[in-house]
């Protein structure tokens, strides 16, 4: 039989240390976030209520509801992926099956990876000039979605062009030689082979849509409004906003309702997410390549 | 897939088309004002449901600047406006800026419950607030040491500079030729302010009356060594006792429309006065 | 958020092998897709032009260089002389950046390491959830439990008199660029070929050695792009920042106190400063440095991680 040397053993031993502090090192890193979404619950679910959702913030946002939030926020999301979904997938599509210049492709890559990097209060700023002022739609809706759109476009075209990518040339080669134009093989080969990347990069646009503050601060929403949204001109509010105005300005909110707030903004994200997750995976398993 | 498109885009119309008809004034301006305004709204919507008000923040300066641009029917400020503005907006819109007051507000000067302290002269005040103060530790001022602060230190909240309350303390402490220090923790709410200063024994901050709470002690404020020293309250603010206590303006752009007009005039209505006063503020005395 | 730079692929150059004719209607709509395909280009250049735009006439006008870099007084409201000096925001910065990369990149490197290579692949599933999840937290959310939580534990843990800091703030930006450095780190690991592992496992080094003397060395670009993009992370937020520095303008002397960021400056100001007037063009001035300062970062990231590949 062999026999380990002390030197081997001594080195058995560092290995298991060294992998034990990985991992313990790796759990610790994600405590964090469960403790805070634990601690949020806790704090937050004593103000939590159907109520809570479905009525309107009232005696100056100190009681009530968060309703209008809510339905602000839905039409931020909505209208912004409406935008940037068209627009991140026709990028993908044209990086993936017709980009030849690999200069202007490199190009387009910088853009894009810069695109995602810059900070959510340069978007701002570019919304206000661009779409409030510019473009003359004033802080409404419309000009925070694009904004929020603008912002997600990196989101989408990423996740996109790895589902375009992944679809196997077989089947583009196989439409091909049956007759089928390039466009034709892109439009009912390669694309619905490509939803299911392409619908969890949008859903996980809007759950990061729905999260953001900076970027709608000084385009479209509003501290109050006493109505509902009826056009994409309006101003909206919107859960994020909301968390942020009544946990620093507005005084005389009883403690737990930011904390309901962050948890219903929280439960949001995490659901969408986990759909996009669950989508990624229910494909996934389904995958005829 | 195309259907569902088409379906979206039809959607989308309906709702670009859908006509509302609803008459909406767009109230906009000072922080200190907005809770007043929003409370006011939302009980003005009881009283005539064919008429919204779309309250937002952002400040004095914003709302004025609205007022200029002429994209507000009422903009509402912590601070009169002056000379310039009046003549730019003269200038952009073609009319005349109407000033009404429609209500008081006094700031407060709040420390930790757990400082000795009790009241401030105003040079005090600058003398820890004012660009050139060297107050810097409490026991500078009144010989004062506080339970629970480490090296005494006084930590100063105040707002980011260009909000009406900002410019409002510094004016009233430090006269119009005088600037506040740099280094003070500039927070971007009055809630925040307080909740800041009720967990931090050395802080000390400013907010409008109404926002104060028993977890954090109001201090009297002397004009001078050997005056009267003067709590917050609403009385002493309406007979102008307490030094730091300013009128609330709302200003339309030539004469106000009818809709704009009746809510002015709702404003200083009793019903709207008690609204002033459990929001915290002073309802302006009858003109 | 991952982002992943891949090689062309090969479907044009397949494509072009079988010369086809093409209807006008496709043409047209090809001639879109092509639009599309440039509009993050088009996206970034109107970034830049509407900033400078707004930025312009501050910076023909009452923008002094050496104030501006040099000045640590930043005070747009002074009844007595205006002063737009960024030193002490710049300064707050790149404090907050640094000391959250202290935190965040060793750890997130440590964690890349453990999920790409001594995990079990479900382990791996989890964690990489998990790691979505995280980043899945909006920015207010963390600032308000920046407030909330740790500014009191701040207190209590360092006996210091305040909790809104530069370390509040660092601890809430490590915790948010964590994701990003994992994911990108992972990436970067799982692209050394196999035979490097297995070369070095063949010479009987143990899984510690195989990790520091082999994988380190031949990824060491995209770990230090991960870093980077990190970095970028660090800089650009917004929200969180400004709720947990404590936003004083001021030079901190000590990681315990309040400073303040470029972002959070013009999140906290931009809303109450009139449109066209010198401090809101002033604000778009920083805007405009803080998008050159992520261009740069972002393109270092980038072509670090092209490095790699060639």
């Amino acid at each position: 039989m062999f026999n380990p040397s002390l030197q081997l053993i001594k080195k058995e031993i560092r290995q298991k240390n060294f992998e034990n502090i990985l991992s313990t090192v790796t759990f610790f890193l994600f405590l964090p976030a469960l403790v805070i979404i634990f601690m949020l619950f806790l704090k937050g679910y004593p103000a939590l209520s159907w109520n809570f959702l479905t009525q309107d913030p009232i005696h100056g946002m100190t009681a009530g509801g968060i309703f209008p939030t809510i339905v602000g926020t839905f039409w931020l999301v909505i209208i912004s992926v409406l935008v940037s979904c068209p627009l991140g997938v026709t990028a993908a599509i044209y990086l993936s099956e017709y980009a030849t210049d690999n200069k202007m492709n490199r190009l387009i890559r910088l853009a894009i990876l810069n695109l995602a990097g810059v900070p959510s209060i340069v978007h701002a700023l570019f919304g206000l000039g661009a779409f409030v002022l510019f473009l003359k739609m004033g802080t409404s809706i419309l000009a925070a979605s694009f904004t929020l759109a603008v912002m997600n476009l990196p989101v989408i075209i990423t996740s996109t062009l790895e589902s375009l990518q992944a679809v196997p040339m077989s089947y583009r080669e196989a439409s091909w030689n049956v007759g089928a134009s390039k466009l034709q093989t892109i439009r009912h080969i390669v694309l619905p082979n490509s939803i299911p990347g392409i619908l969890t990069g949008v859903v996980f646009a809007v759950g990061r849509s729905a999260g953001e503050t900076a970027a709608i601060l000084f385009t479209g929403v509003a501290f109050y409004l006493p109505f509902l949204p009826q056009t994409v001109f309006d101003q909206c509010m919107s859960l994020s906003m909301h968390l942020f105005t009544i946990s620093t300005q507005v005084v005389g909110v009883p403690d737990s309702y930011p904390f309901a707030t962050a948890l219903v903004l929280i439960m949001l994200i995490l659901s969408v997410n986990s759909i996009a997750v669950g989508l990624r995976y229910y494909f996934r398993t389904r995958r005829k390549w | 897939m195309n259907r569902l498109i088409l379906v979206i885009l039809f959607l989308l119309l309906a709702a670009c088309s859908k006509q509302s008809n609803i008459l909406i004034i767009q109230n906009k301006g000072s922080d200190t004002l907005v809770n007043l305004a929003q409370a006011w709204a939302e009980e003005y919507k009881n009283i005539n449901p064919n008429v919204a008000l779309a309250v937002s923040g952002g400040g004095s300066g914003t709302g004025i600047a609205a007022l200029i641009n002429g994209t507000v029917d009422i903009a509402n400020s912590s601070r009169a406006i002056k000379a310039e503005e009046r003549e730019q907006a003269k200038k952009n819109t073609g009319k005349d800026v109407n000033e009404f007051i429609v209500g008081m507000d006094a700031l407060a000067v709040f420390i930790h419950p757990s400082n000795p302290l009790s009241g401030l002269t105003l040079e005090e005040t600058a003398c820890i607030y004012g660009e050139g103060g060297h107050c810097t530790h409490w026991n500078q001022v009144r010989n004062t040491i506080v339970p629970g602060c480490k090296d005494n230190r006084i930590i100063r909240v105040s707002r980011q500079s260009n909000s009406g309350t900002y410019q409002y303390f510094r004016e009233a402490i430090l006269g119009k030729k005088r600037d506040l220090k740099l280094g003070s923790m500039d927070l971007s709410g009055s809630r925040e302010s307080i909740d800041l200063v009720e967990k931090t024994p050395c802080a000390i901050g400013y907010s409008g009356m109404g926002y104060l709470n028993p977890r954090v002690k109001a201090l009297c404020i002397q004009k001078s060594g050997d005056a009267p020293c003067i709590a917050p309250t609403v009385e002493t603010a309406i007979d102008k006792s307490y030094p730091i206590s300013r009128e609330l303006y709302m200003y339309t752009s030539g004469d106000p429309s009818n809709e704009v007009k009746a809510y002015l005039d709702w404003t200083q209505s009793d019903r709207a006065h008690e609204i002033t006063i459990k929001a915290g503020y002073v309802p302006a005395k009858k003109r | 958020m991952e982002m992943k730079v891949t090689q062309a692929p090969s479907v044009p150059m397949e494509w072009r092998r079988r010369k086809a004719k093409k209807h006008l209607s496709e043409k047209v709509i090809e001639s879109m897709i092509k639009i599309g395909g440039f509009s993050s280009i088009i996206f970034i250049i109107a970034i830049l032009f509407f900033i400078l735009k707004e930025a312009f006439p501050f910076l023909i006008g009452a923008f002094d260089f050496k104030e501006f870099f040099s000045s640590t007084e930043w005070n747009p409201a002074s009844v007595v002389k205006i002063k737009y000096g960024t030193l002490a925001i710049l300064v707050g910065t790149i404090m907050v950046t640094a000391l959250s990369m202290l935190i965040a990149v060793p750890l997130g490197i440590a964690c890349a390491f453990f999920i790409s290579e001594f995990c079990s692949p479900k382990l791996r599933e989890t964690y990489k959830i998990l790691i979505e999840f995280l980043a899945a937290i909006p920015s207010v959310v963390w600032g308000f439990i920046a407030i909330m939580m740790i500014n009191p534990m701040i207190i209590e843990l360092f006996n210091v008199p305040i909790g809104l800091n530069i370390l509040n703030a660092s601890l809430i930006l490590a915790l948010m660029s964590l994701p990003l450095i994992v994911s990108v780190g992972e990436d970067a690991l799982r692209a050394v070929p196999e035979s490097y592992r297995e070369a070095a496992e063949a010479m009987g080094a143990t899984k510690w050695e195989v990790a520091t003397r082999v994988l380190l060395p031949a990824a060491k670009n995209g770990l230090m792009a991960a870093a980077l993009l990190g970095v970028g992370r660090a800089l650009g937020e917004t929200m969180a920042v400004l709720m947990a520095t404590g936003h004083a303008i001021q030079i901190p002397e000590s990681v315990f106190e309040p400073g303040r960021t470029l972002t959070a400056t013009i999140a906290a100001e931009l809303g109450e400063s009139p449109k066209g007037g010198e401090h809101y063009q002033a604000l778009f001035a920083i805007g405009l440095m803080l998008f050159i300062i992520s261009f740069i970062v972002n393109f270092s990231a980038d072509y670090l991680i092209r490095g790699r590949r060639k």
